[in-house]
């Protein structure tokens, strides 16, 4: 598969009074046409920052996407365009789903509006045609009585409606790539169950890339083929689905996978949690970051932080050790 | 009303053995009325949010209370509390029935029973330190009026939480979300109490940092002999602390049996179709996994469908399911269904 998107180096930084905080630190990755990636990591470690980064969603200031980082998409530098540039990829080539069906559809605005604007905007549509292609994506996501609901507000419509609606907005333009950050995360777990059914469907379908952000180890599971785990700003991990699961290498995924509870398994085993807190980020040293959560620390850990290393086909982990660790290692050290 | 002699008095340590029943639930209903006009304020309809609930719990049990936003979980718990007085029905603990109580005579029984809350973030007054927030109940209710002796406790209190002494002097902006949690939770034990209500008490948590919040659950629930209802979405997290669990549709439960039992073998169709929404961390038992999609939403509880509440979503719904309510049988020993399709 061809490449569609390249992030080399990105480093992320915001200036604050209690000092720099490095919310993204150096991340190396890239997406295929149409493939579905999963970045994991818990509150704070930079995920969604790092995405925001990829359309230059980044208030400046405090926020500073930092010299020297890189992100190619389609072969065009993002980086390098100028504002106008960066708008016709927005909404456009590259498209966002959010977390809040809430606050982010405009709510003084009919979904009609909303829809056929950003289709009028990116392909230069007419109205009758918007209107008419309007009612189409709406009935592709799955709402009935597409014509009434388009003369809606948002407020008519659920939280579940409201992800469809996003989705089809998201879509309206024939993207290339999808940013879906946290999308179901508000929901309910059977309406959680459909939004992700029917972006995997359409995405499919239409051939688009896909990165979802989400901190749910179970949505990984169902719907990634490759996974990026993230951790204070940084990639410790990355490698299939299968490979992050069930042959983690980086004491970071180990932890997580231990510390969630799965219905599938019958009671009784304790859990094993990873002890301690995250970092503050504004105080990050030189070492690794992991270290003092991590029963695995050497001394080499303090002195610098690892470089992410081949550990498997495909396969990739930030750890000194990262050779020597199994997963059920952890529930008998 | 007529008074009597005495309003019953919480007996000192329950007098309640392991394994009897603690709190019994009957019949509860809790109806929020919908009004209209500014000045003549008229009823025009009912929110339904608890309708015809009724489960046991014993003494030292975990008991989950699931289902999905709205089905009214929270106000369930929130009626046990008597923080919202039911419209009908009883709430009975340790043999005292709570619903025959004035306001006065509940202060007593309040000290047993106590909360946790979901957000950490709002649930500690930003104003006070953790000392206050911690000192304040004991001395309210007069367990510790010394107030060396109750800085004392505060220290042991927070020890037994997992965090040190000095974070009695901390506001709550100072902690991460899990440190405040961790106050939330010493906050619902400073009063000695034989019954906590965790109302998606780890919800808000990150995975790391929930598990060990799950863990301090566990472990107090065995040190103090507490007994808690636990209230929560996460079903993953239900099943791993719960012993028995309870599945909440649209005000009424449609399913209770023990926690393995529920898990393994759900015999109501909204049970079955909750369950296999839950997406399991492991890529290859996903892969194998028959994912069946519940089709549309949950109807408003302002006007529920007639019959069974979730017949419009049923895959195995009859004509008879528009008609009559189906009662909750007991298909197998402890298995509680509500559901006349199934056997």
């Amino acid at each position: 598969m061809p490449k569609l998107l390249e992030v080399e180096n990105l480093r992320t930084q915001f200036h604050t009074t209690e000092g720099t905080v490095k919310a993204v630190d150096g991340i190396t990755y890239e997406v295929s046409e149409g493939e579905t990636v999963a970045i994991v990591g818990e509150s704070g470690c930079g995920k969604s920052v790092g995405a925001m980064s990829i359309l230059r969603l980044i208030p400046n200031p405090p926020g500073e996407i930092v010299e020297g980082s890189r992100i190619v998409f389609g072969g065009q530098d993002i980086l390098a365009m100028s504002d106008a540039e960066i708008r016709h990829v927005r909404g456009g080539q590259i498209s966002m789903v959010f977390q809040e069906p809430m606050t982010s559809l405009n709510p003084v605005l009919t979904i009609g509006l909303q829809l056929t604007e950003t289709m009028m905007l990116h392909l230069g549509l007419g109205q009758s045609e918007a209107d008419r292609r309007a009612v189409e994506l709406l009935g592709m996501v799955g709402i009935g009585e597409p014509e009434r609901r388009l003369k809606q507000y948002p407020h008519h419509f659920s939280g579940g409606m409201r992800q469809r609606v996003m989705i089809a907005l998201a879509l309206s333009c024939n993207p290339r790539l999808i940013i879906a950050d946290e999308p179901t995360t508000a929901l309910d777990v059977t309406i959680q169950a459909q939004i992700l059914e029917l972006m995997r469907n359409l995405t499919k379908q239409m051939g688009v890339a896909l990165i979802v952000i989400t901190h749910n180890l179970g949505v990984v599971a169902r719907y990634a083929e490759r996974v990026i785990v993230m951790y204070a700003g940084r990639i410790v991990e990355s490698g299939t689905a299968d490979q992050v699961y069930h042959h983690p290498h980086h004491p970071y995924t180990i932890g997580l996978l231990n510390s969630v509870p799965r219905m599938d398994v019958r009671r009784g085993k304790r859990l094993v949690p990873i002890e301690g807190q995250p970092p503050d980020l504004t105080r990050l040293d030189g070492g690794c970051s992991y270290r003092p959560r991590c029963r695995w620390a050497v001394d080499a850990c303090a002195r610098s932080f690892p470089a992410l290393e081949t550990v498997g086909d495909g396969q990739i982990a930030a750890c000194f050790r990262a050779h020597e660790l199994q997963l059920d290692e952890a529930s008998t050290a | 009303m007529n008074a009597p002699a005495a309003a019953p008095e919480p007996a000192a340590g329950g007098g309640i053995a392991r394994g009897e029943t603690i709190l019994e639930v009957r019949n509860l209903r809790k109806y929020f009325p919908v009004t209209e006009g500014l000045v003549f304020q008229k009823t025009v309809g009912n929110v339904k949010a608890v309708d015809g609930v009724s489960f046991d719990i014993r003494k030292g049990e975990t008991l989950g209370l699931v289902g999905e936003s709205g089905c009214g979980k929270t106000t369930t718990g929130r009626c046990v509390l008597q923080l919202d007085r039911p419209t009908s029905g009883e709430v009975v603990f340790e043999g005292v029935n709570l619903e025959q109580l004035s306001n006065q005579e509940l202060t007593p029984w309040r000290r047993k029973v106590q909360v946790i809350f979901q957000d950490p973030y709002s649930s500690l007054n930003p104003r006070m330190k953790v000392g206050s927030i911690l000192g304040e109940p004991m001395r309210v209710h007069g367990i510790e009026p010394d107030p060396n002796r109750r800085k004392q406790r505060v220290a042991e209190l927070l020890g037994v939480c997992g965090l040190p002494a000095k974070f009695a002097d901390r506001y709550p902006h100072e902690m991460s979300g899990g440190q405040r949690q961790r106050v939330g939770i010493a906050r619902a034990l400073c009063l000695n109490p034989d019954f906590i209500i965790c109302d998606e008490a780890v919800s808000a948590l990150d995975v790391s940092i929930q598990a060990q919040v799950i863990n301090l659950l566990e472990d107090l629930r065995e040190e103090f002999d507490l007994t808690y209802l636990f209230i929560a979405h996460d079903l993953s997290v239900v099943h791993h602390l719960c012993d028995r669990v309870a599945v909440m549709y649209l005000g009424k439960i449609v399913e209770l049996a023990e926690s393995d039992e529920l898990f393994d073998n759900p015999l109501h169709p909204y049970t079955r179709a909750l369950l296999s929404a839950v997406p399991i961390p492991d890529p290859r038992v996903e892969a194998e996994r028959a994912h069946q999609t519940l089709k549309g939403e949950v109807p408003s509880p302002l006007n529920p469908p007639p019959g069974c509440v979730f017949h419009p979503r049923c895959t195995l719904a009859v004509d008879g399911c528009r008609g009559a309510l189906p009662e909750l049988r007991e298909l197998r020993p402890g298995h509680w269904v509500a559901c006349t399709e199934v056997s």
